[in-house]
């Protein structure tokens, strides 16, 4: 018993992912990142597919990777996570799998976004209701959408055994009880955690600069900054609205070296922002908290939730939230 | 289906141990009785006081097999007395397995009246086992329904009572389709589903009964029976159904035990049999759930259930696949640990890893398991946990201590079960420790601390010892010895691994860099120069406290033993920073400790060189000839405090006592020279008055010159006799006493 017992533990000593392997792993960010790139082949990302997903808010979630995950069983999962939701929605009586409900789930995979081939297909959840007064004809609306993507995470899906599908970032769009539910069938089935992503101002702040950088049309709206102003009796927002073109402008004099961005980079152009803002309204925003980035690329809160609004740049910006949903996890 | 077979003859006991929840109360008590031999045991004793009564109860079950038509309870004296004769028996001793066919046959046809066979039915408590025949051959009475709606219901609460008694149920599980027609019967539905619960199998899961149950459901509404059955279904078939259960609810089942359960019990005890009469219905899914703050919080631990994400692949794989059974136990099932070894083959974790920690059984299977990914899952969930529910790391979540604190110690013991700490709550413990004020968690925190795996020394610094070392100096004297506490079991714990280590040394395969022996040691060296150092500076900012010096030696007494004890190639002196205060100690306690302390490093110092000396195998590791400067610079130092009176001069230790005449002279204090040996000094001399006292008690003066020669001795057998052990090993091993071995060969 004693030999036993003692080559078992022996065998355990390394056990667990590998120790300090993240450059994130304490929540710092990296010293450089590369720029937005541009999305990968043209011709296989039709912009159609996930055009969808844009000018809508998502609410960011972490998640651990997924345990025994199959992508060859999308239509039993929304089968039982469709009974799921009925079970949960009426506690105590019994829904039977695969029968018509009131809510109708979809499990399907998205294909388009990914960043490196290691990477998953997104997956995407779908809820739909059926109005019961005419259950035949009536057409079905979306009452909720989710979906779980990696892109780039190569980081965390290199270190992980072929049990776990990787798929840190997720996002949600509709009722809450919904997300809790779907959540819930995720966390019991795959044995995986969510957990708020919150986006802290200095990532606030390299998104601005990252954003900046991004060619647009030339009718895009303007790049508005919020700060919140912290320790007043009520909430104080400052909004900054600054043309594109100007901030493009500013950004073009401070970034170096085309395609590579560096946190020196973004400290410069944000302290740029600052002292403009200090000249003319002798108020210092740097002791004021960024809450909220909004460019013609997309829109960021700190609380977790962005809104696409290029499609041309969806890849790039998932690249950062994977990033991101990664360093939470490990 | 055999109507009435000869039950007469006892069926042998059944080889096979059906894979089904009521057996597991046999397998608690270690085996299914055999009926013949437990009715042997039965009669065995006393048998000739108990020969008139067993007449009795077979001349009336003879009665009863041929008892015709309606016979009148009133009229009839004979059938009086028989059924006294039964209820008596049955309630005294039980009744013999062979008794049920005859009775089960007379109650359930109908041919007597309601009242004798209510009385019949209650009497029918089992002395060993119920033959699995006569419950079948009643059940088809029950379908054939000559009796009452009355009888029908109690014989189903007597067949729920006894379940665990019925000798076998493969029959009886033939019999699911009879049962389950009952369930329409209104009256009867509870009952029906209460026993269907206990006879289910997965194989018994058909769609058509889901869809029947279903129909019921929408008929009856929310009925707990209803929902407790389906709840089973949905954990052997969650692809055909599923349930959620309400939180609250904890009975399922109307109490059936009816007269029977107490009677059995009395039986049971008379007849010194000490069991379990039936098992406590589970419901893994039932369990009460604490409140929930937000859905995405897993503070809760989840309770174990099946991975039902497998079921059905398993289900496919089994179409190939012979050799699988297709019987893994459902987690929910599991329940003592004997039923963990019947089927440690085909269990599977729990879908949500996270439910071991408060599963003991499923640690056991954990610590047998070589799975990669059992520790991958439980570091992701209790990361997340950790990072999500820290209290002083989230700013909202102080008032959701205690949940914390608790959570905290669970995660503590496991680790302590399994004997390994979890790389979660390390990485947790050195994200969170800078922000730590050292009072939220205190105890909890700490004792985490103790299980940290070894690490390389860069990573230990900056992320364990600078944040403790900052709360250690600025933390209250009772912070303090918990920090060293822990730390002490912390050494303790990577010792006890590398000692596990060197067992195996030849599993190469799992070597990494830091489970190297040179490794190993660096990390472990740097710990105690880290404990020295603190130790030191905690002395002189606490002004030397017995308290903390206790600590801190007892931190020594592990370090002092390392060689001998966990066979590791490193012993390290206390700095002299621990040493004097130690050495110069008011307390005895403290210098006992010490003597023992460096007793222990004389004893490990010499292992090591007479290996060395030995060259018994080439040695790795040798200790530098410093460390045995360092120990004889002490010892000359103690030996001159305690024995020869000589420290001042002796004293060798550039942090010792060493003082010149011209300097001693001007502290004017008087017989300098003979202030500290074992008479004289501070913790000492509370031993010496006493002495003095019982070897004089005329003498009022307390002369302490008087101690010498003999009295020495004696007094030296004073202080061993006072519990001062320490002292006694260190005197008997460091100082070469010439005149008392010549005084005890002079003694022989």
């Amino acid at each position: 018993d004693g030999a036993a017992r003692t080559l078992l533990s022996i065998g355990r000593l390394s056990r667990g992912p590998p120790f300090g392997r993240a450059h994130g792993r304490f929540g710092l960010s990296p010293s450089g990142r590369l720029l937005l790139p541009a999305p990968r082949s043209q011709e296989n990302a039709d912009p159609q597919r996930t055009a969808f997903l844009l000018r809508k808010q998502w609410t960011l979630y972490s998640v651990s990777p997924l345990y025994k995950f199959s992508n060859a069983r999308l239509r039993d999962y929304a089968r039982l996570l469709s009974a799921f939701i009925a079970a949960e929605k009426q506690k105590g009586l019994a829904v039977e799998v695969g029968v018509e409900l009131d809510i109708k789930v979809a499990v399907s995979s998205l294909p388009d976004l990914k960043g490196s081939d290691q990477d998953q297909a997104a997956i995407l959840v779908q809820l739909s209701s059926r109005s019961p007064a005419s259950p035949k004809n009536s057409e079905e609306k979306l009452v909720w959408s989710g979906w779980f993507c990696c892109v780039s995470g190569d980081e965390l899906s290199e270190n992980v055994p072929e049990d776990f599908t990787c798929l840190p970032l997720f996002l949600a769009n509709g009722a809450e009880s919904y997300t809790s539910i779907v959540g819930s069938w995720f966390q019991k089935t795959f044995d995986c955690s969510f957990c708020r992503l919150a986006i802290s101002p200095l990532n606030l702040s390299w998104m601005a600069a990252m954003w900046t950088g991004c060619k647009v049309d030339k009718t895009a709206s303007a790049m508005e900054l919020v700060f919140s102003v912290p320790c007043l009796p009520q909430p104080l927002d400052i909004s900054y609205a600054i043309h594109p073109e100007d901030a493009k402008a500013l950004w073009d004099t401070v970034q170096k070296t085309p395609g590579e961005i560096t946190q020196e980079e973004v400290d410069v152009f944000m302290d740029c922002l600052y002292s403009h803002f200090h000249r003319h309204f002798k108020i210092h925003l740097s002791a004021t908290k960024l809450v909220k980035v909004s460019t013609p690329i997309a829109s960021a809160h700190c609380d977790g939730i962005i809104k696409f609004l290029q499609s041309q740049y969806l890849t790039g910006v998932l690249m950062l939230l994977t990033e991101l949903a990664i360093s939470q996890i490990q | 289906m055999q109507r009435r077979q000869s039950s007469k003859t006892p069926k042998q006991p059944p080889q096979v141990h059906h894979k089904n929840q009521t057996d597991l109360s046999a397998w608690r008590k270690g085996g299914r009785t055999d009926p013949e031999k437990s009715v042997q045991i039965h009669q065995s004793p006393n048998c000739q006081k108990n020969d008139s009564k067993q007449d009795s109860l077979e001349q009336a079950l003879r009665y009863f097999e041929k008892v015709q038509d309606r016979v009148s309870l009133k009229k009839s004296d004979v059938l009086q007395k028989h059924l006294t004769t039964v209820e008596s028996i049955a309630l005294q001793r039980g009744l013999p397995p062979e008794g049920f066919d005859v009775l089960l046959n007379v109650a359930l046809s109908g041919k007597l009246a309601d009242t004798v066979n209510t009385r019949l039915l209650k009497s029918l408590v089992p002395a060993s086992v119920i033959p699995e025949n006569s419950v079948v051959s009643s059940v088809s009475w029950l379908c054939v329904s000559k009796c009452s709606g009355n009888v029908q219901l109690l014989f189903l609460r007597w067949l729920i009572t006894v379940f665990d008694f019925i000798d076998h149920k493969e029959q009886l599980h033939a019999l699911y389709g009879f049962f389950f027609s009952f369930l329409q019967d209104e009256k009867m539905c509870p009952y029906v589903c209460h026993l269907l619960y206990l006879l289910t199998r997965k194989e018994s899961v058909k769609p058509f009964r889901i869809r029947r149950l279903l129909d019921l459901q929408a008929k009856m509404g929310m009925q707990p029976h209803l929902q407790a059955l389906l709840s089973l279904y949905k954990l052997y078939c969650p692809e055909l159904v599923t349930i959620t259960l309400p939180g609250k609810k904890k009975t399922y089942f109307k109490n059936s035990e009816g007269p029977w359960k107490a009677a059995i019990n009395a039986v049971r005890r008379r007849n010194q049999e000490s069991s379990p009469v039936s098992q406590p219905l589970f419901l893994g899914t039932a369990q009460p759930q604490s409140r929930k703050r937000k859905w995405n919080t897993q503070l809760i631990i989840p309770a174990s259930s099946t991975n039902r994400n497998n079921l059905e692949e398993d289900r496919e794989k089994n179409r190939v696949d012979l050799y699988s059974t297709n019987e893994s136990l459902p987690l929910e099932q599991l329940q003592t640990f004997s039923q963990l070894l019947q089927n440690i083959h085909h269990l599977e974790f729990p879908s949500q890893m996270g439910s071991v920690l408060t599963n003991p059984l499923l640690l056991h299977y954990m610590n047998c398991i070589k799975d990669e990914s059992v520790y991958l899952r439980l570091y992701y969930w209790m990361g997340q946990t950790l990072r999500e529910e820290c209290t002083w790391c989230v700013a909202d979540n102080n008032q959701y201590e205690e949940e914390f604190k608790d959570f905290l110690e669970t995660v503590y013991k496991t680790e302590c079960f399994l004997q390994e700490g979890f790389s979660s709550c390390e990485e947790f413990l050195y994200k969170s420790l800078p922000l730590w004020d050292g009072c939220s968690c205190r105890s909890q925190v700490l004792r985490l601390v103790s299980w940290i795996p070894l690490s390389s020394f860069s990573e230990m610094k900056s992320h364990l010892y600078d944040p403790l070392a900052q709360l250690f100096f600025t933390s209250s004297l009772y912070f303090k010895c918990s920090v060293l506490e822990s730390l002490k079991e912390l050494l303790q714990n990577w010792l006890n691994c590398h000692v596990i280590h060197l067992d195996s040394e030849s599993d190469s395969q799992v070597h990494s860099l830091n489970t190297t022996l040179s490794g190993l040691v660096n990390v472990v060296a740097e710990l105690i120069h880290f404990v020295g150092w603190i130790s030191t500076v905690a002395l002189r900012l606490e002004n030397n406290p017995t308290f903390l010096l206790y600590f801190i030696l007892d931190f020594y007494e592990t370090v002092c033993d390392m060689y001998l004890r966990y066979n590791l190639p490193l012993l390290i002196m206390p700095p002299a920073g621990v040493f004097y205060p130690a050495l110069l100690s008011m307390d005895s306690v403290s210098l006992n400790q010490l003597c023992y302390i460096m007793y222990r490093y004389r004893t490990n110092l010499v292992a090591a060189k007479e290996n060395e000396l030995s060259k018994k195998r080439i040695l790795q590791f040798k200790f530098s000839s410093q460390t045995y400067q360092e120990y004889n610079r002490y010892i000359i130092a103690m030996v001159g405090c305690l024995w020869t009176s000589s420290a001042f001069q002796k004293d060798i230790h550039p942090q010792g006592l060493q003082m010149d005449d011209e300097l001693l002279k001007k502290t004017t204090a008087q017989e300098f020279k003979t202030s500290f040996n074992i008479v004289y000094h501070p913790a000492m001399m509370g031993y010496a008055v006493l002495f003095l006292q019982q070897a004089q008690p005329d003498d009022t003066t307390l002369n302490f010159s008087l101690i010498k020669g003999k009295k020495w001795d004696w007094y030296l057998k004073y202080l061993y006799a006072q519990g001062l052990k320490g002292l006694k090993v260190f005197i008997e091993s460091s100082i070469n006493r010439i005149s008392q071995a010549s005084h005890s060969k002079a003694e022989n």
